[in-house]
């Protein structure tokens, strides 16, 4: 169904090479995302995967045959665009129906298949309406409705939910969640967000200046990173890094510890610190603490109910076996 | 933030505003209210601005003299006709050059605007000689193929500004759904364009209307349009002013009375998509 290949995929925008070449596989029913921090090129690989941009060099197949050159109508690929782009002259019933009729289907099929789809997504009050009418989560809902409705090989999400609010947000989250779980069809999400990420993924692609970091399920990704790149990026709030005297202690260049792999003690801990900024949720805390002999601030999960404030004197004990450490070169080592 | 504007300084941008527009409005004003003077009145010194024994007569000479019926049609043919071939042949152009441009689009798009810059009398000749040849003369084909050329630049310029403000991923999301680039163009490009379409068509509408040049020195009677209709009143038998305001008023008054009921559409295509 939807297995798609990129073989040595290369994309230069004249003299500046965005994609160095680049190998990755797809399988069928995967829910992939490709993560990065802007300008990684992660929308650009999605819009080479949808035909939207050519390739300098390299080859993609879908669903077995070479698509390398075909237009992006052919490749039975549906796209959900940041900005939706619904087709604001037409309803929504008419939005949803479009790849339809560009399909050649008759009038009772199409009204048929987008009832469906407009059932699925609960749009059916909305259907007579224009997208300018609609609230932001209607309108991604009538963008994924228009993706659907084809039966498309794969889809293709372009950071579809940056534009909504936080919590429309995780709720949109979970429906394409478990969209992607009824459908079983093949799905590529380009997203900043490590979050969606974790959260979404079967596999995690992380990318960098155009360059795939690491491939992996995203606790592959979290447990063990290929290096300092995917360590500091993959999981919230961010992994600590600590160089000299400490790193070397245990024969790193680097070492890393998450937040929530540290223990906090008022009385006796390896490291001893000054609490700085402490942000409460509730059922976290996390102190920013200021460590004797070290510029960054460390991050540190606490419990909700840990009773101190800044200023005060705290010490910190990192979990011994979860400590991963970097050599010089920023890879981890094993 | 509105800005503070006393009542004093309101009322005088007002009378300013009353007193250009009345300036611009004026050439039109007079031929109206000339074209209900007797002749004689017509040419009086000084001017008789209101108080004149009104008459339609010139109106009824004028029907007398020619057959508006068949200058109107011929009007509506080639100014229509012009229009609407050269927005057929603009939409792919503007579609091309908004949404694929090449390292040369801007220069291409100056390079046509440039034959704009072209004293329509540089051309008369070659223009004339082939409308001879072709037995093209005094034809309606003749003047729609010439005035759709001439306002062609302006035709693509309008358009590709247009279609430079309609997002490129509602086009892309077609193309994702399956449509070829014709029905790209035509279900989704052109219906979400249509505003930016309709001023176009009615700037054109009005600029080959009151286009002289070519519809004066290529026709003389069968294709001849309302242009050439006011020209026939400045004869050698003497100016009758009169006669001549009543034939400009009819020639205008299509053209006015549309303008007048798309006064909307037009704004923004004379603002050229400046404001959104």
């Amino acid at each position: 169904m939807g297995r798609i290949t990129l073989e040595k995929v290369r994309k230069a925008f004249g003299d500046v090479e965005v994609i160095p070449p680049l190998d990755l596989t797809i399988e069928d029913g995967e829910f992939v995302v490709f993560v990065g921090p802007s300008g990684c090129g992660k929308s650009t690989l999605l819009r080479i995967i949808a035909g939207l941009e050519d390739v300098s060099s390299g080859h993609i197949e879908i669903d077995g045959t070479d698509a390398t050159t075909l237009p992006p109508a052919k490749r039975s690929l549906a796209m959900v665009f940041q900005s939706y782009a619904l087709y604001p002259h037409m309803t929504v019933r008419k939005n949803i129906a479009f790849p339809l009729r560009m399909a050649g289907f008759s009038k009772a099929e199409q009204d048929k298949k987008v009832e469906a789809a407009a059932s699925v997504l609960n749009l059916t009050a909305y259907l007579d309406r224009r997208p300018g009418q609609l609230s932001g989560g209607q309108r991604q809902r009538v963008a994924i409705g228009r993706s659907i409705v084809r039966e498309p090989a794969a889809f293709l999400f372009d950071e579809p939910l940056s534009n909504l609010d936080a919590a429309l947000r995780v709720g949109m989250r979970l429906e394409i969640s478990e969209l992607h779980k009824r459908l079983a069809t093949t799905m590529v999400y380009v997203t900043h967000d490590q979050v969606e990420a974790m959260t979404m993924a079967d596999k995690i692609v992380v990318l960098q200046a155009g360059r795939i970091e690491q491939v992996g399920s995203p606790l592959e990704l979290y447990k063990a990173p290929r290096n300092k790149f995917v360590a500091g990026f993959i999981g919230s709030p961010r992994m600590n890094f600590l160089e000299g005297a400490e790193a070397s202690k245990h024969g790193a260049h680097t070492i890393g510890v998450r937040p929530e792999h540290i223990e906090v003690s008022a009385e006796a801990g390896t490291w001893k610190g000054k609490v700085g900024v402490a942000e409460h949720l509730g059922s976290d805390t996390f102190f920013h603490v200021h460590l004797d002999g070290e510029s960054d601030p460390m991050t540190v999960r606490a419990g909700g109910e840990v009773g101190m404030s800044y200023g005060d004197t705290i010490y910190l004990t990192p979990q011994a076996e979860r400590i991963q450490r970097f050599g010089q070169d920023g890879l981890r080592m094993t | 933030m509105a800005r503070a504007v006393t009542t004093r300084k309101k009322a005088a941008y007002t009378a300013l505003a009353w007193a250009v527009g009345l300036l611009i409005f004026f050439p039109i004003l007079w031929t109206f209210l000339t074209s209900f003077k007797p002749e004689a009145t017509a040419i009086a010194d000084p001017p008789v601005f209101l108080f004149f024994d009104w008459t339609t007569e010139n109106y009824g000479d004028v029907q007398e003299r020619s057959n508006y019926a068949r200058y109107l049609v011929n009007s509506i043919i080639i100014a229509g006709g012009s229009t609407l071939l050269g927005v057929l042949i603009a939409i792919p152009a503007a579609w091309s050059m908004a949404f694929v441009p090449g390292s040369r689009t801007k220069d291409i798009l100056l390079w046509m605007l440039s034959t704009k810059m072209l004293p329509a009398v540089g051309v008369v000749y070659p223009i004339y000689l082939i409308s001879r040849d072709l037995g093209l003369l005094d034809s309606r084909i003749a003047l729609v193929f010439i005035l759709m050329l001439i306002n062609l630049p302006i035709i693509v310029w309008m358009l590709y500004t247009y279609f430079k403000e309609i997002p490129v991923d509602i086009l892309e999301a077609a193309r994702m759904d399956g449509a070829s680039l014709k029905n790209e163009i035509l279900y989704v490009l052109t219906p979400m364009a249509v505003p930016g379409i309709a001023s176009t068509v009615l700037l054109n509408i009005i600029l080959a209307w009151n286009e002289a040049f070519w519809t004066l020195n290529l026709t003389t009677v069968n294709a001849a349009p309302l242009t050439a209709f006011i020209a026939s009143y400045s004869s050698p038998e003497g100016l009758f002013f009169a006669k001549l305001s009543a034939a400009s008023t009819m020639a205008i008054a299509p053209i006015l009375i549309m303008g007048w009921f798309s006064q909307k559409q037009l704004v923004r295509g004379l603002t050229f998509g400046a404001v959104k």
